[in-house]
């Protein structure tokens, strides 16, 4: 695929994108929350790992917009510089489960016979296997880390993938360009590459959005139980903490609310984008 | 046809007993082969003494070569033997099982009513599929989707403290003592409704998605088309020849998705400290109670391989087709 073409197709995707308003709404949800990233020393006031013992606990004023924490942190920069790691933990553990799912399924797909009812064996296990539980469980045992966190994410969310990515390569490879390019000598691995890749590229991006949306909850699920690194600064860790000091039982809403309002609007958006690309994809389930 | 049945029942039950298996190879790895494994960290808790250790030693065959552990692990899995807990000092499995009971006495109503919820708006937005009604609902269902169970709970705490009123931790107030079954069930009911609306919740709009998606398939299909020509009456349409239809691959998607239900539950369960098998992950991970922590995963990948075995036994018993 030249590159010419891939723009032509990029701009006409564009086209019949801008179109669909729910998936227009996540896109903008998403890059506010990137600019937000990117911005976060400038639009904070206070830097995020400051203590500070005689301000714990303060409600809301105007010199702490959320308040403050147990040891006096202030709770708006701690969010706001929680979308950092929210992002980067999402968007990595993402790639890592596309890459690997996007391995298996076309392998699986394109070879059949027994690699296929291997490969597909071991991706039922782990669509079975409830993926949060085993996440705590090698979470708990590894110990924690953004890595860790971000490999164990990956490298158990990539079965969904794998599924759809091999019944997509199933149907590709029977299409009469694959023949052709057999039958002028081309190898397996530019079959799979180069022609077959390209065609099941718009279900990978369906995927890895979800993916994405996938990743940033059960990474705020890890910390919130208290697996992985509950000192890097993320929503999760906010709620973990909201959750042991006793604030959210003590009714301290403005320490637990606006963490999971990030994590929800911005897991919100990633829905919104992956169902709408998989509309555009599967005229099946569209709606217009 | 009945001896067809049997043979599709016997298939998946040795594919279930494969799953089995591979659960129990990954968890062997798991706590015995990676780097810095529990086994390993066993022996450094001061709260053992020399005797003990000996004795799980022996247990567990870990003076033995790794095949022959192997060997003498899967013995011990497949006896329902899973060590002693560090934190309880009794056998793993005795603590599991009612813990077990506790976490389906709440996720059983809760999925139930998720799905009777998700077939009624998953049903009428397929009906009105392209119109304002289906996007909303399908905007809400994402919406839903997209909330996290533990802060979703903590939500409903907040609320409690404020308004409701209600318990927010535990199955029964702690302590008290019941005059008559009446008072026992009221206690009881107080304490679960707010775990149970959580989880409803949080289910309730995947399983929205899931069942207007099977409907959307399914309307389009020729023998509705006709149905609506002969003028059949709108709810007898949905009910008897969609809904019917629409209820198979529902079955599966949601058999397929139980992961994420359970994920749900172990999240709930934790805010509001109700005693089932998740709130125990929850406190495994503060003891470092690694036996109850690999126990409590053992029980429950092998509950969503069972309830998985359950809905293909469902799902072959009501569509002949599959059997083959």
């Amino acid at each position: 695929m030249n590159v010419k073409p891939m723009l032509q197709s990029l701009s006409e995707f564009w086209r019949v994108y801008r179109e669909n308003k729910l998936g227009m709404a996540g896109l903008i949800i998403i890059v506010v929350y990137v600019i937000i990233a990117i911005l976060a020393p400038y639009i904070t006031f206070h830097n995020p790992s400051e203590t500070n013992p005689s301000k714990v606990f303060l409600p809301p004023n105007k010199d702490y917009w959320f308040g403050t924490n147990e040891v006096g942190q202030d709770l708006y920069a701690l969010n706001i510089y929680g979308t950092r790691i929210s992002l980067i933990v999402g968007f990595l553990a993402a790639l890592v489960a596309t890459f690997i799912g996007t391995t298996i399924g076309l392998v699986s797909g394109y070879y059949g016979g027994l690699l296929d009812e291997i490969l597909m064996r071991t991706t039922d296990f782990f669509l079975v296997i409830p993926p949060l539980v085993l996440m705590i469980v090698v979470g708990a045992i590894l110990g924690p880390s953004m890595t860790n966190a971000i490999l164990i994410i990956g490298m158990l969310s990539w079965s969904p993938t794998a599924r759809v990515v091999r019944s997509m390569t199933l149907s590709v490879k029977e299409r009469p360009f694959i023949e052709s390019a057999k039958a002028i000598g081309a190898s397996d691995f530019t079959i799979i590459f180069k022609h077959i890749l390209p065609n099941v590229m718009p279900a990978i991006w369906a995927n890895m959005t979800l993916a994405v949306s996938t990743a940033i909850f059960s990474y705020a699920a890890m910390i919130f139980l208290g697996v992985g690194d509950v000192n890097d600064v993320s929503w999760g860790m906010i709620l973990h903490y909201a959750f042991t000091s006793g604030a959210l039982s003590a009714g301290m809403w403005w320490y637990f609310v606006p963490p999971g309002l990030f994590i929800v609007l911005l897991t919100f958006a990633f829905v919104l984008v992956g169902y709408s690309l998989e509309e555009l994809f599967n005229p099946k389930l569209r709606r217009f | 046809m009945v001896s067809k049945y049997a043979i599709f029942v016997i298939r998946r039950l040795i594919g279930s007993l494969i799953a089995v298996f591979a659960i129990a190879t990954f968890n062997f790895f798991l706590f015995r082969v990676l780097p810095g494994n529990p086994i390993e960290l066993l022996f450094r808790s001061p709260t053992l003494t020399p005797q003990q250790i000996r004795a799980l030693e022996e247990q567990f065959g870990l003076n033995k070569p790794m095949l022959q552990q192997f060997v003498i692990y899967l013995y011990n899995f497949f006896t329902g033997n899973y060590g002693i807990s560090f934190y309880y000092r009794v056998p793993v499995i005795n603590v599991l099982i009612p813990r077990l009971v506790n976490s389906l006495i709440l996720l059983l109503p809760a999925s139930l009513a998720a799905i009777a919820f998700g077939i009624f708006t998953g049903m009428y937005a397929a009906w009105k599929r392209g119109t304002k009604v289906d996007v909303s609902i399908l905007t809400a269902a994402m919406g839903l989707y997209s909330l996290p169970s533990f802060w979703v709970g903590g939500l409903l705490i907040l609320c409690s403290l404020f308004y409701l009123k209600l318990p927010v931790s535990g199955m029964f107030t702690y302590g008290s003592v019941y005059p008559d079954v009446w008072t026992y069930l009221e206690d009881f009911l107080k304490h679960f409704i707010l775990p149970f609306i959580t989880l409803t919740l949080i289910t309730y709009g995947e399983f929205t998605i899931i069942i207007r998606n099977c409907m959307v398939d399914v309307l389009t299909e020729d023998y509705i088309k006709l149905a609506i020509a002969q003028g059949t009456p709108t709810l007898r349409l949905l009910s008897r020849n969609a809904l019917k239809n629409a209820m198979l691959p529902t079955i599966s998607i949601i058999a397929i998705n139980l992961g994420l239900i359970v994920a749900g539950a172990v999240l709930t369960e934790t805010v509001f400290a109700w005693p089932g098998v998740g709130r125990l992950i929850y406190e495994a991970i503060i003891h470092r109670d690694y036996p109850i922590l690999q126990g409590a995963f053992i029980i429950i990948t092998i509950s969503v391989v069972a309830a998985n075995f359950i809905a293909d036994m469902l799902y072959g018993y009501l569509d002949p087709r599959v059997r083959h």
